[in-house]
Protein backbone atom coordinates (compact mmCIF):
# COMPACT_ATOMS: atom_id res chain seq x y z
CA UNK A 1 0.00 0.00 0.00
CA UNK A 2 2.88 2.45 0.69
CA UNK A 3 4.78 1.55 -1.92
CA UNK A 4 1.81 2.10 -4.62
CA UNK A 5 1.37 5.53 -2.63
CA UNK A 6 4.66 6.37 -3.01
CA UNK A 7 4.56 5.38 -7.03
CA UNK A 8 1.47 7.80 -7.41
CA UNK A 9 3.84 10.34 -5.52
CA UNK A 10 6.59 10.47 -7.26
CA UNK A 11 5.01 10.17 -10.50
CA UNK A 12 3.02 13.38 -10.04
CA UNK A 13 6.21 15.00 -9.03
CA UNK A 14 7.88 14.05 -11.87
CA UNK A 15 5.37 15.44 -14.52
CA UNK A 16 4.82 18.40 -12.39
CA UNK A 17 8.55 18.80 -12.95
CA UNK A 18 8.86 17.88 -17.11
CA UNK A 19 5.91 20.72 -17.54
CA UNK A 20 7.80 22.83 -15.65
CA UNK A 21 11.03 22.12 -17.00
CA UNK A 22 9.79 21.31 -21.08
CA UNK A 23 9.65 24.82 -22.01
CA UNK A 24 12.91 25.82 -21.21
CA UNK A 25 14.10 22.42 -22.64
CA UNK A 26 12.46 23.20 -25.77
CA UNK A 27 13.88 27.14 -25.86
CA UNK A 28 17.59 25.59 -25.24
CA UNK A 29 16.98 23.33 -27.89
CA UNK A 30 15.50 25.14 -30.50
CA UNK A 31 18.10 27.52 -30.16
CA UNK A 32 20.66 25.78 -31.34
CA UNK A 33 18.77 24.34 -34.41
CA UNK A 34 19.08 25.64 -37.70
CA UNK A 35 16.01 28.01 -39.13
CA UNK A 36 12.74 26.55 -39.76
CA UNK A 37 13.47 23.33 -37.58
CA UNK A 38 11.48 24.00 -34.37
CA UNK A 39 8.56 24.50 -37.10
CA UNK A 40 8.33 21.11 -37.94
CA UNK A 41 5.34 18.44 -37.15
CA UNK A 42 5.32 16.50 -34.79
CA UNK A 43 7.48 19.20 -32.71
CA UNK A 44 11.08 18.28 -32.66
CA UNK A 45 12.60 18.27 -29.21
CA UNK A 46 16.23 18.03 -30.48
CA UNK A 47 18.44 19.59 -32.73
CA UNK A 48 19.23 17.40 -35.84
CA UNK A 49 22.15 18.95 -36.67
CA UNK A 50 23.61 21.47 -33.72
CA UNK A 51 24.42 25.22 -35.29
CA UNK A 52 25.78 28.53 -33.06
CA UNK A 53 24.43 30.76 -35.70
CA UNK A 54 21.57 32.08 -34.24
CA UNK A 55 24.11 33.40 -31.24
CA UNK A 56 26.59 34.76 -33.66
CA UNK A 57 23.33 36.42 -35.16
CA UNK A 58 22.52 38.08 -32.08
CA UNK A 59 25.93 39.38 -30.85
CA UNK A 60 26.97 40.72 -34.72
CA UNK A 61 24.18 41.64 -36.57
CA UNK A 62 21.78 42.61 -33.69
CA UNK A 63 24.12 44.49 -31.35
CA UNK A 64 23.16 42.34 -28.55
CA UNK A 65 26.40 43.35 -26.38
CA UNK A 66 24.73 46.65 -25.99
CA UNK A 67 21.46 45.68 -24.41
CA UNK A 68 23.35 42.90 -22.40
CA UNK A 69 25.70 45.82 -21.01
CA UNK A 70 22.84 48.13 -20.40
CA UNK A 71 20.72 45.61 -18.36
CA UNK A 72 24.31 44.58 -16.55
CA UNK A 73 25.20 48.47 -15.80
CA UNK A 74 21.77 49.08 -15.03
CA UNK A 75 20.85 46.09 -12.80
CA UNK A 76 24.11 46.39 -10.72
CA UNK A 77 23.53 49.82 -10.50
CA UNK A 78 20.36 49.54 -8.82
CA UNK A 79 21.41 47.13 -6.81
CA UNK A 80 24.55 49.28 -4.91
CA UNK A 81 22.83 51.99 -4.64
CA UNK A 82 19.69 50.56 -3.36
CA UNK A 83 21.82 48.54 -0.78
CA UNK A 84 23.41 51.78 0.20
CA UNK A 85 20.52 54.12 0.93
CA UNK A 86 18.17 51.05 1.84
CA UNK A 87 20.44 49.78 4.37
CA UNK A 88 21.13 53.57 5.82
CA UNK A 89 17.01 54.47 6.01
CA UNK A 90 16.56 50.86 7.60
CA UNK A 91 18.99 51.01 10.52
CA UNK A 92 17.84 54.84 11.14
CA UNK A 93 14.35 52.94 11.67
CA UNK A 94 15.54 50.34 13.98
CA UNK A 95 18.11 52.19 15.93
CA UNK A 96 17.42 55.93 15.90
CA UNK A 97 15.02 58.13 17.50
CA UNK A 98 13.24 60.94 15.90
CA UNK A 99 10.03 62.66 15.78
CA UNK A 100 7.70 61.13 13.98
CA UNK A 101 9.23 57.76 13.24
CA UNK A 102 6.30 55.23 13.61
CA UNK A 103 4.21 57.37 11.92
CA UNK A 104 6.62 58.18 9.04
CA UNK A 105 7.26 54.19 9.09
CA UNK A 106 3.54 53.24 8.79
CA UNK A 107 2.89 55.90 6.31
CA UNK A 108 5.97 54.33 4.12
CA UNK A 109 4.32 50.82 4.87
CA UNK A 110 0.97 52.15 3.87
CA UNK A 111 1.70 53.41 0.61
CA UNK A 112 3.10 49.97 -0.72
CA UNK A 113 -0.55 48.66 -0.86
CA UNK A 114 -0.57 51.82 -4.21
CA UNK A 115 0.42 49.99 -7.45
CA UNK A 116 3.52 51.09 -9.17
CA UNK A 117 1.45 52.50 -12.36
CA UNK A 118 -0.09 55.15 -10.25
CA UNK A 119 2.97 56.69 -9.88
CA UNK A 120 4.56 56.17 -13.43
CA UNK A 121 3.14 59.11 -15.59
CA UNK A 122 4.21 61.68 -12.92
CA UNK A 123 8.05 60.07 -12.06
CA UNK A 124 8.53 59.65 -15.60
CA UNK A 125 7.38 63.53 -16.68
CA UNK A 126 9.89 64.55 -13.38
CA UNK A 127 12.61 62.50 -15.29
CA UNK A 128 11.51 64.41 -18.78
CA UNK A 129 11.91 67.75 -17.16
CA UNK A 130 15.32 66.56 -15.26
CA UNK A 131 16.30 65.60 -19.18
CA UNK A 132 17.18 61.92 -17.53
CA UNK A 133 14.43 60.10 -20.12
CA UNK A 134 17.00 58.01 -21.99
CA UNK A 135 19.93 57.85 -19.60
CA UNK A 136 20.58 54.81 -17.23
CA UNK A 137 19.57 57.62 -14.29
CA UNK A 138 16.19 56.93 -15.46
CA UNK A 139 15.93 53.58 -14.14
CA UNK A 140 18.36 53.51 -11.24
CA UNK A 141 16.83 56.59 -9.64
CA UNK A 142 13.42 55.49 -9.04
CA UNK A 143 14.74 52.23 -8.15
CA UNK A 144 17.34 53.34 -5.61
CA UNK A 145 15.01 53.03 -2.44
CA UNK A 146 12.39 50.95 -1.62
CA UNK A 147 9.80 50.28 0.92
CA UNK A 148 10.24 46.78 1.30
CA UNK A 149 14.00 46.94 1.20
CA UNK A 150 13.96 49.32 4.20
CA UNK A 151 11.22 47.33 5.89
CA UNK A 152 13.54 44.12 5.47
CA UNK A 153 16.41 46.03 6.78
CA UNK A 154 14.91 47.36 9.31
CA UNK A 155 13.40 44.46 10.58
CA UNK A 156 17.11 42.54 10.83
CA UNK A 157 18.89 45.80 12.06
CA UNK A 158 16.48 45.85 15.33
CA UNK A 159 17.80 42.54 16.18
CA UNK A 160 21.52 44.11 16.83
CA UNK A 161 22.11 44.75 20.23
CA UNK A 162 22.25 48.05 21.36
CA UNK A 163 25.12 47.19 23.71
CA UNK A 164 27.14 46.64 20.36
CA UNK A 165 26.51 50.43 19.21
CA UNK A 166 26.82 52.43 22.61
CA UNK A 167 30.06 50.11 23.28
CA UNK A 168 31.15 51.31 19.89
CA UNK A 169 30.17 54.98 20.76
CA UNK A 170 32.26 54.89 24.10
CA UNK A 171 35.43 53.85 21.91
CA UNK A 172 34.88 56.79 20.01
CA UNK A 173 33.15 55.95 17.05
CA UNK A 174 31.41 58.55 15.17
CA UNK A 175 27.71 57.86 13.21
CA UNK A 176 29.52 57.05 9.98
CA UNK A 177 31.92 54.73 11.54
CA UNK A 178 29.49 52.97 13.34
CA UNK A 179 27.31 52.58 10.30
CA UNK A 180 29.93 51.14 8.05
CA UNK A 181 31.95 49.02 10.63
CA UNK A 182 29.10 47.68 12.70
CA UNK A 183 25.95 47.72 10.82
CA UNK A 184 27.24 47.19 7.47
CA UNK A 185 28.89 43.71 8.71
CA UNK A 186 26.12 42.78 10.80
CA UNK A 187 23.44 42.98 7.86
CA UNK A 188 25.64 41.12 5.23
CA UNK A 189 22.93 38.53 5.14
CA UNK A 190 20.10 40.56 4.84
CA UNK A 191 21.81 42.95 2.18
CA UNK A 192 22.80 39.49 -0.07
CA UNK A 193 19.12 38.46 0.29
CA UNK A 194 18.34 42.19 -0.72
CA UNK A 195 20.70 42.14 -3.67
CA UNK A 196 19.58 39.58 -5.51
CA UNK A 197 16.13 40.66 -5.16
CA UNK A 198 16.51 44.00 -6.53
CA UNK A 199 19.29 42.69 -9.21
CA UNK A 200 16.63 40.55 -10.30
CA UNK A 201 14.09 42.53 -10.18
CA UNK A 202 15.50 45.26 -12.07
CA UNK A 203 16.70 42.81 -14.77
CA UNK A 204 13.58 41.47 -15.46
CA UNK A 205 11.55 44.63 -15.05
CA UNK A 206 9.70 45.09 -18.13
CA UNK A 207 7.49 48.46 -18.34
CA UNK A 208 9.62 50.66 -16.87
CA UNK A 209 12.48 50.40 -19.06
CA UNK A 210 10.13 50.09 -21.83
CA UNK A 211 8.46 53.92 -21.34
CA UNK A 212 11.72 55.56 -20.09
CA UNK A 213 14.24 54.13 -22.86
CA UNK A 214 12.63 54.94 -26.07
CA UNK A 215 16.15 55.19 -27.75
CA UNK A 216 17.20 51.65 -29.28
CA UNK A 217 20.80 52.40 -28.18
CA UNK A 218 19.70 52.17 -24.63
CA UNK A 219 17.19 49.17 -24.81
CA UNK A 220 17.25 46.59 -21.88
CA UNK A 221 17.04 42.80 -22.82
CA UNK A 222 13.39 42.59 -21.54
CA UNK A 223 12.61 45.32 -23.72
CA UNK A 224 15.10 44.21 -26.82
CA UNK A 225 13.84 41.06 -26.72
CA UNK A 226 10.02 42.39 -27.23
CA UNK A 227 11.31 44.67 -30.00
CA UNK A 228 13.26 41.84 -31.63
CA UNK A 229 9.83 39.99 -31.51
CA UNK A 230 8.27 42.32 -33.30
CA UNK A 231 10.83 42.41 -36.20
CA UNK A 232 11.76 38.43 -36.35
CA UNK A 233 8.56 37.10 -35.36
CA UNK A 234 8.59 34.19 -37.94
CA UNK A 235 12.45 33.36 -37.05
CA UNK A 236 11.88 31.08 -33.89
CA UNK A 237 15.26 29.54 -33.47
CA UNK A 238 16.73 33.35 -33.10
CA UNK A 239 14.30 34.23 -30.58
CA UNK A 240 14.67 31.25 -28.68
CA UNK A 241 18.51 32.19 -28.56
CA UNK A 242 17.63 35.70 -27.78
CA UNK A 243 15.13 34.04 -24.37
CA UNK A 244 18.14 31.86 -23.44
CA UNK A 245 20.44 35.18 -23.24
CA UNK A 246 17.78 37.38 -21.23
CA UNK A 247 17.21 34.30 -19.06
CA UNK A 248 20.44 33.19 -17.82
CA UNK A 249 21.69 35.33 -16.01
CA UNK A 250 18.64 35.85 -13.64
CA UNK A 251 19.03 31.97 -13.52
CA UNK A 252 22.58 31.73 -12.88
CA UNK A 253 22.29 34.35 -9.93
CA UNK A 254 19.34 32.76 -8.71
CA UNK A 255 21.30 29.22 -8.70
CA UNK A 256 24.04 30.63 -7.15
CA UNK A 257 22.33 32.15 -4.14
CA UNK A 258 19.31 30.36 -3.88
CA UNK A 259 19.48 30.22 -0.26
CA UNK A 260 19.60 34.08 0.27
CA UNK A 261 16.45 34.37 -2.16
CA UNK A 262 14.57 31.77 -0.55
CA UNK A 263 15.04 32.93 2.70
CA UNK A 264 14.00 36.36 1.62
CA UNK A 265 10.98 35.17 0.55
CA UNK A 266 9.41 33.78 4.18
CA UNK A 267 10.91 37.01 5.79
CA UNK A 268 8.95 38.54 3.29
CA UNK A 269 5.31 36.91 3.89
CA UNK A 270 6.22 35.54 7.51
CA UNK A 271 6.48 39.70 8.63
CA UNK A 272 4.77 41.54 5.75
CA UNK B 1 -3.00 65.07 -13.25
CA UNK B 2 -5.82 62.70 -13.46
CA UNK B 3 -8.10 66.22 -12.91
CA UNK B 4 -6.06 67.64 -16.24
CA UNK B 5 -6.01 67.51 -20.22
CA UNK B 6 -2.41 66.78 -19.94
CA UNK B 7 -1.39 65.37 -23.29
CA UNK B 8 1.16 65.62 -26.23
CA UNK B 9 0.48 69.34 -26.45
CA UNK B 10 0.80 70.17 -23.19
CA UNK B 11 4.20 67.74 -22.82
CA UNK B 12 5.53 70.27 -25.10
CA UNK B 13 4.59 73.29 -23.73
CA UNK B 14 3.07 72.92 -20.28
CA UNK B 15 0.56 76.19 -20.28
CA UNK B 16 -1.43 74.01 -22.80
CA UNK B 17 -2.61 72.22 -20.02
CA UNK B 18 -6.00 73.00 -18.42
CA UNK B 19 -7.97 71.73 -15.54
CA UNK B 20 -10.90 69.53 -16.76
CA UNK B 21 -12.37 68.55 -12.98
CA UNK B 22 -13.61 64.89 -12.78
CA UNK B 23 -13.82 65.03 -17.24
CA UNK B 24 -11.56 62.25 -17.54
CA UNK B 25 -13.15 59.71 -14.98
CA UNK B 26 -16.77 60.48 -16.10
CA UNK B 27 -15.51 59.92 -20.05
CA UNK B 28 -13.54 56.84 -18.44
CA UNK B 29 -16.92 55.56 -17.30
CA UNK B 30 -18.88 55.87 -20.86
CA UNK B 31 -15.20 54.29 -22.51
CA UNK B 32 -16.63 50.71 -23.59
CA UNK B 33 -12.51 49.58 -23.93
CA UNK B 34 -11.84 50.81 -20.37
CA UNK B 35 -14.88 48.49 -19.66
CA UNK B 36 -13.33 45.90 -21.37
CA UNK B 37 -10.43 46.29 -19.80
CA UNK B 38 -11.89 45.54 -16.68
CA UNK B 39 -13.60 42.84 -17.38
CA UNK B 40 -10.62 41.18 -19.07
CA UNK B 41 -9.02 41.72 -16.00
CA UNK B 42 -11.46 40.36 -13.59
CA UNK B 43 -11.36 37.05 -15.66
CA UNK B 44 -7.53 36.89 -15.24
CA UNK B 45 -7.71 37.43 -11.77
CA UNK B 46 -10.74 35.27 -10.40
CA UNK B 47 -10.39 32.50 -12.79
CA UNK B 48 -6.24 32.65 -12.61
CA UNK B 49 -5.91 33.43 -8.80
CA UNK B 50 -7.83 30.71 -7.09
CA UNK B 51 -6.06 28.19 -9.94
CA UNK B 52 -2.45 29.33 -8.88
CA UNK B 53 -3.26 29.35 -5.18
CA UNK B 54 -4.92 25.88 -5.63
CA UNK B 55 -2.05 24.56 -7.98
CA UNK B 56 0.73 26.06 -5.13
CA UNK B 57 -1.20 24.29 -2.52
CA UNK B 58 -0.99 21.34 -4.34
CA UNK B 59 2.81 21.56 -5.02
CA UNK B 60 3.67 21.88 -1.45
CA UNK B 61 2.14 19.42 -0.25
CA UNK B 62 3.35 17.24 -2.83
CA UNK B 63 6.73 18.19 -1.43
CA UNK B 64 5.83 18.46 1.97
CA UNK B 65 5.10 14.53 2.42
CA UNK B 66 7.48 12.04 4.06
CA UNK B 67 7.56 9.63 0.89
CA UNK B 68 9.07 11.72 -1.47
CA UNK B 69 12.90 12.41 -1.67
CA UNK B 70 15.12 15.21 -3.71
CA UNK B 71 12.86 17.49 -2.16
CA UNK B 72 15.61 20.15 -2.88
CA UNK B 73 16.02 19.78 -6.52
CA UNK B 74 11.92 19.29 -7.12
CA UNK B 75 11.85 22.41 -5.29
CA UNK B 76 13.99 24.51 -7.36
CA UNK B 77 12.90 23.10 -10.73
CA UNK B 78 9.33 24.33 -9.43
CA UNK B 79 10.61 27.63 -8.65
CA UNK B 80 12.88 28.06 -12.16
CA UNK B 81 10.08 30.00 -13.94
CA UNK B 82 9.43 32.64 -11.19
CA UNK B 83 12.99 34.02 -11.13
CA UNK B 84 13.02 34.23 -15.28
CA UNK B 85 11.75 37.11 -17.28
CA UNK B 86 8.43 37.31 -18.39
CA UNK B 87 9.20 38.77 -21.80
CA UNK B 88 11.49 35.59 -22.49
CA UNK B 89 8.77 33.19 -21.18
CA UNK B 90 6.06 35.00 -22.96
CA UNK B 91 8.32 34.16 -26.22
CA UNK B 92 8.86 31.11 -25.05
CA UNK B 93 4.82 30.32 -24.54
CA UNK B 94 4.35 31.67 -27.94
CA UNK B 95 5.85 29.32 -29.73
CA UNK B 96 4.45 26.81 -27.65
CA UNK B 97 0.81 27.79 -28.72
CA UNK B 98 1.74 28.30 -31.65
CA UNK B 99 -1.82 26.56 -33.81
CA UNK B 100 0.25 24.32 -36.00
CA UNK B 101 3.56 23.68 -34.70
CA UNK B 102 3.26 23.65 -30.98
CA UNK B 103 3.84 21.62 -28.28
CA UNK B 104 0.81 22.05 -26.79
CA UNK B 105 -1.80 21.62 -30.05
CA UNK B 106 0.79 18.26 -30.39
CA UNK B 107 -0.20 16.71 -27.30
CA UNK B 108 -4.16 17.61 -27.79
CA UNK B 109 -3.91 15.70 -30.95
CA UNK B 110 -2.19 12.75 -29.55
CA UNK B 111 -5.30 11.98 -27.20
CA UNK B 112 -7.30 13.25 -30.39
CA UNK B 113 -8.73 16.66 -29.65
CA UNK B 114 -8.98 18.97 -32.47
CA UNK B 115 -6.09 22.08 -32.30
CA UNK B 116 -7.04 25.01 -31.12
CA UNK B 117 -5.97 28.56 -32.18
CA UNK B 118 -4.76 29.41 -28.59
CA UNK B 119 -4.05 32.98 -29.24
CA UNK B 120 -5.82 33.79 -32.50
CA UNK B 121 -9.29 32.59 -31.05
CA UNK B 122 -10.84 35.40 -28.56
CA UNK B 123 -12.58 32.04 -26.40
CA UNK B 124 -9.18 30.62 -25.76
CA UNK B 125 -6.75 33.84 -25.28
CA UNK B 126 -7.68 34.67 -21.65
CA UNK B 127 -7.23 30.39 -20.61
CA UNK B 128 -4.00 31.04 -22.86
CA UNK B 129 -2.61 33.49 -20.76
CA UNK B 130 -3.94 32.24 -17.44
CA UNK B 131 -2.38 29.13 -17.87
CA UNK B 132 1.02 30.74 -18.65
CA UNK B 133 0.68 32.77 -15.38
CA UNK B 134 0.24 29.72 -13.30
CA UNK B 135 3.14 28.01 -14.70
CA UNK B 136 5.11 30.89 -14.23
CA UNK B 137 4.44 31.70 -10.66
CA UNK B 138 3.06 29.32 -8.90
CA UNK B 139 6.52 27.97 -7.39
CA UNK B 140 6.89 31.69 -5.33
CA UNK B 141 3.48 30.97 -3.32
CA UNK B 142 4.63 27.14 -2.96
CA UNK B 143 7.30 28.47 -1.19
CA UNK B 144 5.44 30.23 1.24
CA UNK B 145 3.07 26.95 1.50
CA UNK B 146 5.78 24.74 2.52
CA UNK B 147 6.74 27.24 5.32
CA UNK B 148 2.95 27.78 6.54
CA UNK B 149 2.97 23.63 6.31
CA UNK B 150 6.12 22.83 8.20
CA UNK B 151 5.10 25.62 11.00
CA UNK B 152 1.72 23.44 12.04
CA UNK B 153 2.37 21.30 15.21
CA UNK B 154 3.03 17.76 14.42
CA UNK B 155 0.81 16.80 17.01
CA UNK B 156 -1.92 17.51 15.60
CA UNK B 157 -1.81 15.35 12.60
CA UNK B 158 -0.73 12.30 15.17
CA UNK B 159 -3.70 12.95 17.57
CA UNK B 160 -6.30 12.77 14.83
CA UNK B 161 -4.16 9.58 13.70
CA UNK B 162 -5.24 7.85 16.93
CA UNK B 163 -8.77 9.08 16.36
CA UNK B 164 -9.00 7.29 13.28
CA UNK B 165 -9.18 10.35 11.14
CA UNK B 166 -8.25 10.00 7.51
CA UNK B 167 -5.94 11.85 5.53
CA UNK B 168 -8.49 13.53 3.69
CA UNK B 169 -10.22 14.70 6.81
CA UNK B 170 -7.20 15.85 8.11
CA UNK B 171 -6.63 18.23 5.01
CA UNK B 172 -9.92 19.92 6.22
CA UNK B 173 -9.56 20.11 9.25
CA UNK B 174 -6.10 20.76 10.25
CA UNK B 175 -4.33 21.88 7.19
CA UNK B 176 -7.12 24.18 5.94
CA UNK B 177 -7.58 26.12 9.07
CA UNK B 178 -4.42 26.03 10.35
CA UNK B 179 -2.94 27.70 6.96
CA UNK B 180 -5.66 30.12 6.63
CA UNK B 181 -3.45 33.15 7.71
CA UNK B 182 -0.94 32.01 5.08
CA UNK B 183 -3.47 31.57 2.34
CA UNK B 184 -5.03 34.73 3.05
CA UNK B 185 -1.45 36.55 2.56
CA UNK B 186 -1.00 34.47 -0.22
CA UNK B 187 -3.95 35.11 -1.90
CA UNK B 188 -3.92 38.98 -1.63
CA UNK B 189 -0.19 39.13 -3.06
CA UNK B 190 -1.66 36.82 -5.88
CA UNK B 191 -4.59 39.28 -6.37
CA UNK B 192 -2.41 41.98 -6.33
CA UNK B 193 0.13 40.90 -8.93
CA UNK B 194 -2.54 39.82 -11.26
CA UNK B 195 -4.42 42.98 -11.16
CA UNK B 196 -0.94 44.46 -12.54
CA UNK B 197 -1.46 41.83 -15.48
CA UNK B 198 0.57 43.84 -18.44
CA UNK B 199 3.72 42.06 -20.26
CA UNK B 200 1.84 39.07 -20.90
CA UNK B 201 -0.68 40.38 -23.55
CA UNK B 202 1.49 43.58 -24.57
CA UNK B 203 4.28 40.49 -25.83
CA UNK B 204 1.70 37.62 -27.20
CA UNK B 205 -1.12 39.26 -27.79
CA UNK B 206 -0.96 42.79 -28.38
CA UNK B 207 -4.76 42.90 -26.39
CA UNK B 208 -5.84 40.93 -29.34
CA UNK B 209 -7.56 39.45 -30.43
CA UNK B 210 -11.19 41.21 -30.34
CA UNK B 211 -9.19 42.73 -26.91
CA UNK B 212 -10.06 39.56 -25.47
CA UNK B 213 -6.84 40.15 -23.67
CA UNK B 214 -7.03 43.81 -23.28
CA UNK B 215 -5.68 44.62 -19.40
CA UNK B 216 -6.44 47.73 -17.45
CA UNK B 217 -2.71 48.00 -17.16
CA UNK B 218 -1.84 47.27 -21.07
CA UNK B 219 -4.73 50.05 -21.62
CA UNK B 220 -3.42 52.34 -19.31
CA UNK B 221 -0.04 52.35 -21.43
CA UNK B 222 -1.50 52.39 -24.38
CA UNK B 223 -3.32 55.90 -23.66
CA UNK B 224 0.00 56.80 -21.74
CA UNK B 225 2.58 56.29 -23.41
CA UNK B 226 1.16 55.45 -27.24
CA UNK B 227 -0.98 58.17 -27.92
CA UNK B 228 -0.06 60.70 -24.97
CA UNK B 229 -2.95 61.19 -23.67
CA UNK B 230 -1.52 61.69 -19.92
CA UNK B 231 -4.39 62.78 -17.64
CA UNK B 232 -6.54 60.12 -19.14
CA UNK B 233 -3.96 57.66 -18.48
CA UNK B 234 -3.51 58.89 -15.00
CA UNK B 235 -7.39 58.42 -14.51
CA UNK B 236 -6.94 54.44 -15.64
CA UNK B 237 -3.75 54.50 -13.21
CA UNK B 238 -5.91 55.95 -9.97
CA UNK B 239 -8.94 53.22 -10.89
CA UNK B 240 -6.62 50.20 -10.71
CA UNK B 241 -5.83 50.86 -7.46
CA UNK B 242 -8.97 51.91 -6.55
CA UNK B 243 -9.94 48.27 -8.10
CA UNK B 244 -7.45 46.58 -5.87
CA UNK B 245 -8.16 48.24 -2.58
CA UNK B 246 -11.19 47.23 -2.81
CA UNK B 247 -10.20 43.57 -3.74
CA UNK B 248 -7.86 43.70 -0.91
CA UNK B 249 -10.40 44.71 1.44
CA UNK B 250 -13.26 41.98 0.32
CA UNK B 251 -10.70 39.32 0.79
CA UNK B 252 -9.78 40.55 4.43
CA UNK B 253 -13.62 40.56 5.11
CA UNK B 254 -14.13 36.98 3.73
CA UNK B 255 -11.15 35.92 5.73
CA UNK B 256 -13.08 37.73 9.29
CA UNK B 257 -16.40 36.27 8.26
CA UNK B 258 -15.23 32.50 8.04
CA UNK B 259 -13.29 32.51 11.09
Amino acid sequence: MKNVKKIILYTVVVLLAVITFLPFLWMISASFMHPGESSAYPPRLFPSDFTLMHYKDLFTRLNLTTYLLNSLVISLGVTFFSLFLNSMAGYAFAKYRFAGKKKIFSLLLSSMIIPGQVTMLPVFLLLKSLGLINTYWAIIIPGMASIFGIFLIRQFAMGIPDSLIEAAKIDGAGDTEVYLRIILPLCRPILLTLGIFTFMGTWNDFLWPLIVMTDSSKYTMPVALANLMGEHVQDTELMMAGSVLTILPVVLVFLALQKYYIKGIMMGSVKG
Amino acid sequence: MSFTDFDIYALGNLSYLRFVGLRNYLRLLEDPLFWTSVKNTFYFVLAGGPLSVAVSLSAALLLNTKLIKFKGLFRVTYFLPVVTTLVAVAVIWRFIYHPRFGIINYVLGLIGLTPIDWLGDPAFSMPALILMAVWKNFGYNMIIFIAGLQNIPEDLYEAADIEGASAWQQFWSITIPQLAPTTLFISVITMIGYFQLFAEPYVMTQGGPLSSTLSVVLYMYQEGFRWWNIGYSTSIAFMLFLLILIGTVIQFRLQKDTE
